[in-house]
């Protein structure tokens, strides 16, 4: 394979999915994704996106990369270096549409340039720093070449000077009637200046422009193009050299610069995407990832999709610990309506995605379980139409999910039965669970059936919680503790004087 | 070139920003039965009355500066008065006989602003003219500095400048352009060169002396191409069209600026026509520095109620040097709120240059007037009547500075006496003490008792004065605070069944 900055030579697994995963609507992983790319649609970055790695040395490849690339000495060269790119690029495309000659062959010149400093920069640049990647190392090694190859800077010389005799070129039209006399220019001054100087004594501070901004579009019409004609028959040697200078230079673009130029931009992307949430003090971290120990751990870790409009709202982002530890494998997670349960079920599996794809994840510090295959299931409260269809279809989708799961996958399950009776809901929640525990997956299991968090010891309860003094008020935190279901509508009652205890001293006459 | 007739060394500021208590001032002082007096039914006078007034300055040498221009203005009312003819003229002929400038053509913009700075020396001729012929019969330093400008600045010669540009730029003889290849090789920095000289057939030894030069002739039916033409016309032409037409816009600005400085002495020519035809009398009022404590007046009276009401309103004498508190006290309905306002008033036209309604005024200039009046109604009131009135407090003494001068009429009366009093003396106390001069209109008795028993040498005490059978005169006296106010009265003249 040719160098990649993505993958290791060695790496075999899909590079790129042109399909999001299932889950991707379920984690919000479309969202954080279309955040991650938007504005980089030119780049397709998608596909790598949505392709999850298959070993630990492709993720360790990427974490490397990605620490080189949080060193501002290392990350800015290449920024620029990537906009350098999108410009050469914009100008080639230009030169493309264009019609007259003279004209397509500037805006080719222009690319060149640009393509010329990008490289050239880029080159001294990255030699003056201190790179730990295999990636960027080698890449590294490859500029460094090309730059000092004879094609390059034969290329790079010869268009200075060619630009030089371009920007010599000026000449005089005098306009009457519908004729136009083309020369060169004579030294002539600048008239506006003296009409400008005649009434400056009546300035009184700003007044508005009357300027006209007349729209630069590339194209030209053709009297313009018939001036440009006549101004390159004026200056018959500098056009000649234009001509043959784009003639000789058509392939003028390196391939590995070219392909590094796309795939930098995933990791550029990804952090610029996870900057903002960063700088508002919300931590990320390189997680250890492993095939074999599902003992997994993480601090401090949040939905990514939420933070960035938390964030964006000036609202504080609340952080969840999770840990499973010896035979633990499932965390079933119980507690009041819109206390932050769903968003915990979903930032365990963005954590554990994008630590497959050898990005930084969430959080303070994390283990994580590079899993085979991941699963999602989330149900909705809403549809209550048809209950038999609905419930029909939970155990479809579940039973598929069953069929395909491995010991290495990860399972997660969002609110599943709620549209039958309580009886069928634990009976089948404990089936499915059983089901689950005996593949031994790693799964998170958000449910109001208090019961399955204790059906082995397999199984965490973890519970989310309100402020003791305001049980109306949620903390968003979920801890680890035993389901307590009850507790929390007792607070309430509590609260309105309405428990056992208070309604009988108020009925007290 | 500036006007200069609002301040020795700067322009007027139309734009000035209005003390931030502007709507209550206007609303207690009844602001606005002045400006209407000095506009006339005039919007723009209106507006240039308000912002004047609604600036007092605190710079005695700018005050006396205006008085003296006001007094020019008295003595030429018809000349002042035909100069801000001839500007508003041009102004409005501009406005009128030429189109807008919403096109997008700078060669449009050029021929349009060929014609206006064509009409716009005429104008400045005429006004020229006034100064020639007049400027010997104005006496004030602003005048005769204005006057000096327009003969120095708008002299013969200039006009002769001008009219050579003007005529040039027609292009009899075609428009000639410089350029230099930019992006994709298309022109750039386009430029109408300044023509050799002007002697006929300048064009053609231009290009007769190159060695080479290529000529490109349009087809007759190519109408696309024409218009390719007109745009390279209009590239050349963009920069020239652009200071013409912002040199347009700067005559235009400083003729606006001009009419906004005569229009304060017109307004006060209206105003005085008013009064003068009422036999009111008006007087230039004696500005002291704010360091000093000076209040003292004769037959000061309410300039909006002389202006409203058929009878003639009732002046007051007041003589309050060196004093920081004036407690007024006394019957309702006695004249203490319209002898309040007259102290606003005159406080605020004099220190915008005007003249003050009295037969003599003078008084140290003060930094920031404000009123702190008990409301009616608030229809935007969340909050309790005593809330609102010590959040409005509040608010002002953000802004109050030492040498500031607030006027209070029933302010605190919201609560029971005994709070009231309290809260009015402690807030009264302060301020005082903290060298802001304060008028307080108030009929709590324990209040003004409190003051007036300490003998405070820095207050003067006022009483509405009321003859032995009870009818009122709407004078001011001094006085001491009586235990009543007169509601009683009142109430017997108004329940005489």
């Amino acid at each position: 394979m040719p160098f990649s900055i993505l993958f290791p030579d060695t790496y075999e697994g899909p590079r790129e999915t042109p399909e999001a995963p299932d889950f991707f609507g379920d984690l919000n992983l479309d969202q954080v994704v279309d955040g991650i790319t938007a504005g980089r649609d030119q780049y397709g970055l998608k596909p790598f996106f949505h392709t999850s790695l298959a070993g630990i040395d492709a993720v360790r490849y990427r974490q490397e990369v990605f620490r080189d690339l949080e060193n501002r000495g290392v990350r800015g060269p290449v920024e620029t270096f990537s906009q350098a790119m999108a410009a050469m690029r914009e100008r080639l495309a230009q030169a493309e549409k264009l019609r007259y000659r003279y004209q397509k062959e500037a805006w080719f010149v222009d690319a060149v340039a640009v393509y010329g400093e990008a490289v050239a920069a880029l080159a001294r640049d990255l030699q003056s720093t201190d790179v730990a990647s295999r990636g960027l190392a080698a890449f590294r090694a490859h500029i460094t070449s090309y730059a000092r190859s004879a094609a390059f800077t034969s290329l790079w010389r010869e268009l200075q000077e060619l630009q030089t005799a371009l920007s010599t070129v000026r000449y005089c039209l005098l306009i009457k009637g519908k004729h136009i006399r083309v020369r060169k220019y004579e030294s002539e001054t600048d008239y506006s200046a003296d009409v400008a100087q005649t009434f400056a004594k009546f300035r009184q501070g700003a007044v508005k422009s009357y300027r006209v901004n007349f729209p630069d579009w590339p194209q030209m019409n053709h009297v313009e193009a018939a001036v440009l004609d006549l101004v390159a028959k004026l200056y018959p040697d500098v056009f000649a050299w234009l001509d043959e200078y784009c003639e000789k230079h058509r392939d003028f673009l390196d391939e590995t610069v070219a392909r590094f130029d796309r795939e930098i931009q995933f990791y550029l992307a990804y952090l610029e995407y996870i900057g903002t949430a960063g700088r508002a003090g919300l931590p990320f971290c390189y997680p250890q990832v492993s095939v074999a120990s599902k003992a997994i751990h993480s601090r401090d870790g949040f939905d990514l999709a939420l933070a960035e409009k938390l964030v964006a709202a000036n609202v504080p982002v609340v952080v969840n610990d999770f840990h499973l530890q010896g035979r633990e494998r499932i965390l079933v997670v119980t507690g009041p309506n819109q206390g932050g349960k769903t968003t915990f079920a979903r930032a365990f599996g963005q954590l554990h995605f994008l630590a497959a794809m050898g990005c930084p994840v969430p959080g303070r510090e994390a283990r994580l379980f590079l899993f085979d295959r991941l699963f999602t299931h989330f149900g909705t409260e809403e549809d209550m139409e048809n209950l038999r269809g609905k419930l029909e279809d939970d155990l479809v989708r579940i039973h598929r999910i069953l069929r395909r799961a491995t010991p290495g996958s990860i399972i997660i399950m969002n609110e599943i039965f709620t549209s039958t009776t309580l009886e069928d809901a634990v009976f089948l929640g404990k089936e499915v669970m059983n089901r689950i525990m005996a593949l031994d997956a790693l799964c998170v299991c958000v449910t109001f059936i208090d019961e399955l968090s204790s059906l082995s010891e397999k199984t965490v309860s973890m519970v989310g919680t309100v402020q003791p003094e305001n049980p109306t008020v949620r903390t968003f935190k979920i801890i680890r503790k035993a389901a307590d279901g009850l507790s929390y509508a007792v607070s309430i009652a509590e609260k309105y004087r309405l428990t056992y205890e208070s309604l009988k001293g108020r009925l007290n006459p | 070139m500036k006007a200069l007739l609002m301040h020795r060394d700067h322009d007027f500021d139309r734009q000035h920003e209005l003390p931030f208590d502007a709507e209550a001032l206007i609303q207690d002082l009844e602001l606005n039965t002045l400006f209407n007096a000095m506009a006339c039914g005039d919007r723009f006078l209106f507006e240039v009355a308000k912002v004047a007034v609604l600036s007092p300055s605190t710079d005695i040498d700018t005050i006396i500066y205006r008085q003296n221009i006001l007094k020019d203005c008295l003595n030429n009312p018809s000349l002042v008065r035909n100069m801000y003819k001839i500007v508003i003229e041009a102004i409005e002929s501009e406005k009128k006989n030429y189109w807008s400038i919403f096109v997008k053509h700078p060669e449009a913009i050029l021929n349009r602003s060929v014609d206006v700075l064509g009409m716009l020396m005429g104008m400045l001729r005429k006004l020229r003219t006034v100064a020639d012929e007049h400027a010997g019969k104005f006496g004030s330093a602003g005048f005769r500095a204005f006057f000096a400008m327009l003969q120095k600045d708008l002299d013969d010669e200039y006009f002769a400048t001008v009219q050579n540009h003007l005529n040039y730029l027609k292009f009899h003889q075609g428009i000639l352009i410089a350029a230099a290849l930019g992006p994709g090789n298309k022109g750039t920095d386009y430029m109408l060169c300044r023509p050799p000289d002007r002697t006929p057939g300048w064009i053609e030894r231009v290009f007769t002396r190159q060695p080479r030069y290529y000529t490109f002739t349009l087809d007759d039916r190519d109408e696309a191409g024409f218009r390719a033409l007109a745009e390279l016309r209009d590239r050349g032409l963009n920069p020239a069209a652009d200071a013409l037409a912002r040199s347009a816009d700067h005559i235009l600005a400083f003729l606006a600026m001009l009419r906004a400085e005569l229009a304060f002495y017109v307004g006060c020519l209206n105003l005085y026509d008013q009064l003068t035809a009422k036999t009111m009398p008006v007087s230039f009022p004696l500005p002291a520095p704010a360091g000093e404590r000076r209040h003292s007046c004769r037959g000061l009276y309410d300039v909006g109620l002389a202006l409203t009401m058929e009878e003639k309103v009732v002046p007051n004498d007041l003589s309050a040097d060196g004093k920081r508190l004036v407690l007024i006290t006394g019957a309702n309905r006695g004249g203490k709120s319209t002898f309040l306002r007259s102290v606003g008033l005159a406080q605020l036209m004099m220190q915008c240059g005007m003249f003050v309604p009295a037969e003599s005024f003078a008084a140290n200039v003060c930094d920031g007037l404000f009123t702190h009046y008990q409301r009616e109604e608030d229809p935007a009131m969340t909050s309790g009547k005593f809330d609102e009135e010590l959040a409005r407090m509040s608010a002002i003494v953000d802004h109050l500075r030492p040498g500031s001068l607030l006027l209070c009429n029933e302010s605190f009366a919201a609560t029971n006496e005994r709070e009231g009093s309290e809260i009015a003396a402690q807030i009264v106390r302060a301020l005082v003490e903290k060298g802001i001069k304060v008028f307080f209109v108030s009929h709590m008795y324990e209040f003004a008792r409190g003051w007036y028993d300490r003998h405070m040498d820095y207050a003067v005490f006022l009483r509405a004065e009321r003859q032995g059978d009870a009818t009122r005169t709407f004078r001011i006296v001094e006085g001491e605070p009586l235990p009543t106010s007169f509601g009683r009265d009142l109430y017997d003249r108004i329940f005489v069944d």
